[in-house]
């Protein structure tokens, strides 16, 4: 398991040395976005969201595949309520807390350890969210 | 030219944007993952706490993968924060400093502000609202919507995803109300 696996411990660690680097793990640039005094996050964002789109494109049409051999295979999302209600409770904790899930991670290795605890927090949010998943609307 | 002291320099949101871009393909070429972080705090509850709940009953070690990416990117950020430093502080805008400084941020230096997260915060109700309810409506939020920024605004968007970019745009409603409407109350109490 942790030899297959290696590789995306190196991949994490390329993207959370590009997370701090980008300044997206900054509270403050968060809070520029959400108060539009700055274009970084947008740039950054809207930049990746590009290259991503180009790849996925260059992966379907080139027929690229995996390093194994297989065939690129992307689920496609289906719509639920979810994502508004969910989507909503998200950029609430967002603009709070200054992180998405990736940077919190990113933050405890920057050296901060209180993080640690908004991370635990995080965790028993998506805990309670298993707990009333059938009683939430989707 | 230093190598070194270049990657230390704080990098442009374009370069940054493509970085962050190509781990999507990175991900999918290094064996059909789809980049996505929120997971990984549903893989932790379903190995540690699974407590029976259904939405944690299915075979978490075959999504290990996400683990080890997120063990990553905490090796990735104590080395961002540490060999490529960036010796001095982020440039922040004017206007967002003087409009926090007036809500009571008055610590701009390093990634987040010291006056709100720091452990003697914790049992406090600013320290409450902010470390630990801001993380408990990240981890809640997303997995309710099926993804955070980026399961839906980078990789959803990416393959075109109509859900996904539904998501975006609750994503960033939920943040201006948030700040605009909430925070200056939070901020000061």
């Amino acid at each position: 398991m942790i030899t297959n696996n290696f590789k995306y411990l190196l991949a994490g660690t390329l993207f959370g040395i590009i997370a701090v680097k980008s300044e997206i793990i900054s509270w403050f640039r968060i809070q520029e976005m959400f108060r539009l005094t700055s274009f970084h996050m947008y740039g950054v964002i809207g930049t990746a969201v590009v290259v991503g789109i180009i790849s996925i494109q260059l992966i379907k049409r080139l027929n690229i595949k995996t390093l194994s051999g297989e065939k690129i295979v992307i689920p496609a999302k289906t719509f639920n309520k979810g994502q508004i209600y969910g989507g909503l409770i998200f950029g609430f904790g967002w603009a709070i807390t200054g992180a998405c899930p990736g940077p919190l991670f990113a933050q405890i290795g920057s050296g901060f350890g209180v993080i640690t605890v908004s991370l635990l927090s995080a965790i028993a949010g998506t805990w309670v969210y298993g707990l009333l998943r059938e009683k939430l609307p989707h | 030219m230093n190598i070194l002291e270049t990657l230390r320099q704080p990098w442009h949101w374009s370069i940054s944007g493509l970085l962050i871009g190509l781990t999507v393909p990175i991900l999918l070429i290094l064996g059909n993952k789809v980049f996505g972080i929120s997971s990984s705090l549903r893989h932790i509850c379903a190995a540690c706490v699974p407590a029976n709940i259904n939405f944690f009953k299915y075979d978490w070690k075959k999504e290990a993968w996400n683990l080890f990416f997120v063990a990553g990117i905490i090796l990735g950020g104590f080395i961002g924060n540490s060999l490529l430093s960036n010796p001095n502080d982020i440039v922040i805008n004017p206007q967002t400093q003087q409009e926090l400084a007036a809500l009571g941020i008055h610590n701009f230096s390093g990634l987040l502000p010291t006056d709100l997260f720091n452990f003697e915060n914790l049992f406090t109700l600013k320290g409450f609202i902010f470390i630990i309810l801001g993380g408990f409506l990240v981890g809640f939020g997303t997995r309710w919507a099926g993804g955070c920024t980026s399961g839906h605004a980078i990789s959803g968007l990416s393959n075109l995803q109509i859900p996904s970019l539904i998501a975006t745009i609750c994503f960033m409603v939920g943040g201006f109300v948030m700040t605009w409407l909430i925070l200056p109350f939070l901020l000061t109490l």
